[in-house]
C-alpha cells in the first residue's frame, strides 16, 4: 500500500494548495458585477437583434445600469421586449420609464408589378444593395422598392416576406418587433418605423419618390405627385409636403382618413380599418355649388382657369386617366 | 517587333473589333440636345444659361462647380428649352440642360480650319497657359473615367512627373473610336502629346499601342520621326492594359502603390489619345470639348460604324443611324462589354466619357447561371491588381467591411477580369463593387470625422491660447 500513499498525499497537497490559491485569487481579483445586471438580462428577450443600438442584450443591460446612475432611462428602449420589459427594468433599477409607443415597420412603396411597369431587365446579383449601386433598377422609379429582399434577409424575426404577386415586401405585424434591421438594410430608405396606432390602425403615404410630377406620373400609377390635396384635406396639420413627397406625421394624425379620400393617386394607404375609405367623387366634393360642371367636364375647367391648380386637384376624380391631365399640365406650365 | 505588357494578371477576351476599318462619319445633328451637368468626376457644373437663352456651338452652358469639376459647352446652336432632370446612364434622373437645335452656328473664336498648328510656332504657350486653356475648355479624361485633365496636369507638390504616357491601347473589345482617331488624326495627337509634355514640364513621352493595331503603330512611328522625344511603345494584347496603372507597368515597368497613390507618384502622367486630341483642339484651335469619337457597334447591327458625335445627342439617334435595334433581347451598353454600363433607356445622351455604344443581342445579352465556387483560383491569377476576388466577393456578401478594407478592396479597378474568367459564372464583380462603394463610404466618413475632430481641437487650443 505504501506505493499508493505517497502519490495520494502529493496530489492531495497540490490540490489543497491550488484550492487555496484559487480561493484567494477569486476573492482578490473578483470582477465586481452589478447585481442588477443578471436581473436585467433576465428581463430582456435575449434576441440579440441590435435594434436598441447596443451590441446585443447584455450591452443594452450595461447601458441601462450606466443610465440609471444619471437617474433616467431616457433614450433607451428595447422594442422587442416592449413596455413590459422596460417596465421590469425600471422596477429593478428603481426608476420610472416613460410609456413608449409601440412601433411597427411599414413599407412606403406600392409599386407592384401592375402599378409600376418594368422598362428593363436586370440579371446581375439579386440583392437590393447591388442593384441600387448599379443603377435605378428595372423600373423608371429611382426611389421605389427593388424587390430583391435585403429586408427579408435582415429580419431575425421572420416578420417580412416578399409577396410573389406584387414583388413587394409585406410585414407580418404580429411578428414585427420594430428592431429596425430592415430599415437599415434597405438601400433606398423605404421602410419606416411608425407607431402601431390604436387597434393597429395606421395611415401612411406609400411613396418616397422625390421627383417632380410629370416624371413620377410616368414611372408609377400610385406615386405621390406632391399635389398637396392631402395637406388641404387634413384638419390636424399632420401632413407636410417636402422634396415633392407628402409625409404624414403619425403623432398628429387622428386616423380620419380624409387625406386618403382625396388622394388622386391612391398613394395613401391604411391598414386594419374595418371599412374601406369612401373615395370622394368630384360631384360630391362641393354639393353647395351645383353650377359646377359634371364630373367629366371638371378637368377641362381646371385647364382653362389654370391658376387654381391645388384646388383643382382636390376636385379631380379618382379616375387616374382623367386625373393625370390637369396635373401634368400644371407642372409643364 | 519587341513588345511589353503588364506583369500581373489579365485576360484575353475576343476582340470583335468589327468597326476597325470603317472610316468615321459625322453624325447628324440631334433635334434636341441634352447636357447632363455631371459629365465628370467631381462636383456637378453650375448652369450659367437660362430658359429661352440663345446659344451657339461652343457657348458656355455651365461653369465648373468646384475645384474637381469641369465646365460644359454647348455642342449645338439653338434655344435653351429647359433646365430639368433626365435619366442618365445609371437610370437615375439627374439635372440636365436641354437645348432645342436650330441651325448650326458656331462661336466666332473657334478655328475650324484643318491647318496643323505646331507647338514650335507658338512660343507664347507657357505650361500655365496650356493648363489654363485645358481647364477653361472643359477637357476631361476621354477614356471613360472623365477626371478633369487640368488637375492631372498639375500634380501635387509631393510628386514629380517624369514622363507622359499616352493610352492608345484600347484593350476593351468592340471599341474602335481611339483607333480611328489615331488613324485619322495622328499629327494632331502628336502635337497634343507635345502640349501635355510641356504642361507637366517633362521631356519624355510614350504612346502605348497594342500590337493588334499594327497600322496605327506603323503610322504613328512614321509621323513621330519629327518628334524624337515621343516614343511609340508596342504592347502585347491583353485586357485591361488600358487601365492607367497597368499601362504604367507595361510602358515604364513601374508599379503604382495601392490607393491613395496615383500614377504620378511613380513619375507618370497618363492620358488617353482622345484627351491628347482634345487638348490640341482646345489649346491650338480654341475649341471647347463638345464633340467626340464614338463607336456604335454590335454583331447584329446592320450598319455599325464610327461617328464624330456632338455631345448631347441621344443614343437612340446613333443606333437608328446604324440600322436600328436588332430583333430579340438587346443589352445596350455605354462603353464596351467588359466595363460598359448597361442602359435602362436609349434616350440617354452621349457625354464626354461615352467612347462607344455597344449592342449585345440574344445570348450575348444574358448572363450565365451562377454555380458554386469550385476554388480554382482563376480569378486570383486574372486580377491585374493582385487581389483575391473570390475572397473580396464573399466578404462583401457577408458585409464584413473591416476585412474587406484589410484585403484592399479599394484597389479594385472594376475591370471585370475575375468575372470574365470565372468558370462558375459567379457574380464576383457585383459583390465587390457594392463592397468597394460601402468601404469607400466608411473611409470617407472616417476622414471627415477625423478632420472635424482635428478642427475642433485646433479651435479649442486657439481659444485657450487667446485667454
Amino acid at each position: 500500500m505504501d506505493f499508493l500513499i505517497t502519490p495520494v498525499i502529493i496530489l492531495g497537497a497540490i490540490g489543497l494548495i491550488a484550492a487555496v490559491v484559487l480561493f484567494a485569487c477569486s476573492k482578490k481579483f473578483a470582477v465586481k458585477e452589478d447585481p442588477r445586471l443578471p436581473l436585467i438580462n433576465e428581463a430582456l428577450p435575449q434576441a440579440n437583434c441590435g435594434g436598441c443600438g447596443f451590441p446585443g442584450c447584455s450591452g443594452f443591460a450595461s447601458a441601462c445600469i450606466k443610465a440609471a446612475e444619471s437617474g433616467s432611462l431616457d433614450g433607451l428602449n428595447c422594442s422587442v421586449g416592449g413596455p413590459k420589459a422596460m417596465g421590469q427594468i425600471a422596477d429593478i433599477l428603481g426608476l420610472s420609464v416613460a410609456a413608449s409607443t409601440p412601433k411597427v415597420a411599414v413599407v412606403r412603396c406600392n409599386g407592384s408589378c401592375a402599378n409600376r411597369p418594368k422598362i428593363a431587365k436586370y440579371d446581375g446579383l439579386q440583392t437590393c444593395r447591388t442593384v441600387n449601386s448599379c443603377g435605378a433598377g428595372e423600373t423608371a422609379c429611382g426611389f421605389g422598392c427593388l424587390g430583391c429582399g435585403d429586408c427579408v434577409a435582415a429580419c431575425k424575426f421572420d416578420a417580412i416576406h416578399i409577396n410573389p404577386e406584387t414583388g413587394l415586401p409585406e410585414m407580418d405585424e404580429n411578428k414585427c418587433v420594430a428592431c429596425g434591421a430592415c430599415v437599415k438594410a434597405c438601400p433606398r430608405n423605404i421602410i419606416e418605423l411608425r407607431p402601431q396606432g390604436i387597434k393597429g390602425r395606421r395611415v401612411w403615404v406609400s411613396c418616397v419618390n422625390k421627383e417632380k410630377g410629370p416624371a413620377v406620373l410616368k414611372a408609377c400609377k400610385v406615386s405621390c405627385i406632391a399635389c398637396g390635396a392631402c395637406v388641404k384635406a387634413c384638419k390636424f396639420d399632420a401632413i407636410t409636403v417636402e422634396n415633392n413627397v407628402a409625409y404624414i406625421d403619425a403623432e398628429k394624425c387622428k386616423l380620419c382618413r380624409a387625406c386618403e379620400a382625396v388622394c388622386p393617386r391612391d398613394a395613401i394607404r391604411d391598414i386594419n380599418f374595418p371599412k374601406p375609405v369612401e373615395k370622394k367623387k368630384p360631384g360630391a366634393e362641393k354639393p353647395a355649388t351645383p353650377a359646377k360642371p359634371a364630373a367629366e367636364n371638371a378637368p377641362k375647367e381646371t385647364i382653362n382657369t389654370n391658376s387654381t391648380s391645388v384646388d383643382a386637384k382636390t376636385e379631380t376624380p379618382k379616375n387616374d386617366a382623367v386625373a393625370e391631365k390637369p396635373i401634368e399640365l400644371k407642372k409643364e406650365a | 517587333m519587341k513588345s511589353f505588357t503588364f506583369r500581373i494578371g489579365g485576360v484575353h477576351p475576343d476582340e470583335n473589333k468589327i468597326t476597325a476599318e470603317i472610316p468615321t462619319k459625322e453624325a447628324e445633328l440631334p433635334k434636341q440636345a441634352i447636357f447632363p451637368l455631371s459629365q465628370h468626376i467631381g462636383a456637378p457644373a453650375k448652369p450659367v444659361v437660362q430658359k429661352g437663352d440663345k446659344v451657339k456651338v461652343g457657348t458656355l452652358l455651365a461653369e465648373a462647380g468646384g475645384f474637381v469639376s469641369a465646365p460644359i459647352f454647348s455642342s449645338v446652336s439653338g434655344t435653351v428649352a429647359k433646365i430639368d432632370a433626365s435619366v442618365d446612364a445609371s437610370g437615375y434622373r439627374k439635372p440636365v440642360i436641354i437645348i432645342n437645335v436650330e441651325g448650326d452656328e458656331w462661336e466666332e473664336g473657334i478655328d475650324r480650319s484643318d491647318k496643323l498648328e505646331k507647338l514650335s510656332a507658338h512660343p507664347e504657350l507657357t505650361p500655365e497657359e496650356i493648363v489654363k486653356r485645358v481647364r477653361d475648355n472643359g477637357i476631361v479624361g476621354m477614356g471613360g473615367a472623365c477626371f478633369p485633365t487640368a488637375i492631372k496636369l498639375t500634380p501635387p507638390p509631393t510628386a514629380k512627373a517624369e514622363c507622359v504616357i499616352i493610352n492608345g491601347v484600347e484593350c476593351e473589345p468592340y471599341i474602335t473610336s481611339d483607333y480611328r482617331l489615331m488613324m485619322e488624326h495622328p499629327d494632331e495627337i502628336l502635337v497634343g502629346v507635345d502640349l501635355l509634355m510641356k504642361a507637366v514640364k517633362v521631356d519624355k513621352g510614350y504612346i502605348g499601342i497594342e500590337t493588334n493595331k499594327p497600322k496605327a503603330i506603323e503610322l504613328l512611328e512614321e509621323k513621330s520621326k519629327d518628334y524624337p522625344h515621343i516614343q511609340i511603345v508596342p504592347l502585347d494584347k491583353k485586357y485591361p492594359q488600358g487601365g492607367e496603372k497597368q499601362l504604367v507597368d507595361a510602358v515604364i515597368r513601374r508599379q503604382v502603390p495601392a490607393p491613395p497613390a496615383i500614377p504620378v507618384n511613380v513619375g507618370a502622367v497618363v492620358q488617353n489619345v482622345g484627351t491628347a486630341f482634345a487638348v490640341y483642339q482646345a489649346v491650338m484651335k480654341h475649341k471647347p470639348l463638345f464633340e467626340r469619337y464614338v463607336t456604335v457597334t454590335g454583331k447584329k447591327l446592320t450598319n455599325p460604324g464610327n461617328f464624330l458625335v456632338r455631345m448631347g445627342t441621344p443614343m437612340s439617334q446613333l443606333i437608328n443611324a446604324c440600322g436600328g435595334l436588332p430583333e430579340g433581347d438587346n443589352k445596350i451598353l455605354a462603353g464596351g462589354p467588359m466595363m460598359g454600363k448597361a442602359l435602362p433607356s436609349i434616350e440617354v445622351p452621349i457625354v464626354k466619357g461615352t467612347n462607344s455604344v455597344t449592342v449585345l443581342t440574344d445570348a450575348d445579352a444574358h448572363r450565365k447561371e451562377p454555380s458554386p465556387c469550385i476554388r480554382c483560383a482563376k480569378c486570383v491569377s486574372a486580377c491585374p491588381m493582385g487581389l483575391e476576388p473570390y475572397l473580396l466577393a464573399t466578404l462583401s456578401a457577408h458585409q464584413d467591411w473591416e476585412r474587406d478594407e484589410q484585403e484592399d478592396i479599394v484597389s479594385c479597378i472594376e475591370c471585370g477580369s475575375c468575372q470574365f474568367t470565372c468558370p462558375a459564372h459567379r457574380p464576383l464583380l457585383d459583390n465587390i463593387r457594392a463592397g468597394k462603394q460601402t468601404v469607400m463610404g466608411i473611409i470617407r466618413e472616417r476622414a471627415a470625422k477625423a478632420k472635424a475632430e482635428a478642427e475642433a481641437k485646433k479651435a479649442a487650443e486657439e481659444q485657450k491660447a487667446a485667454k
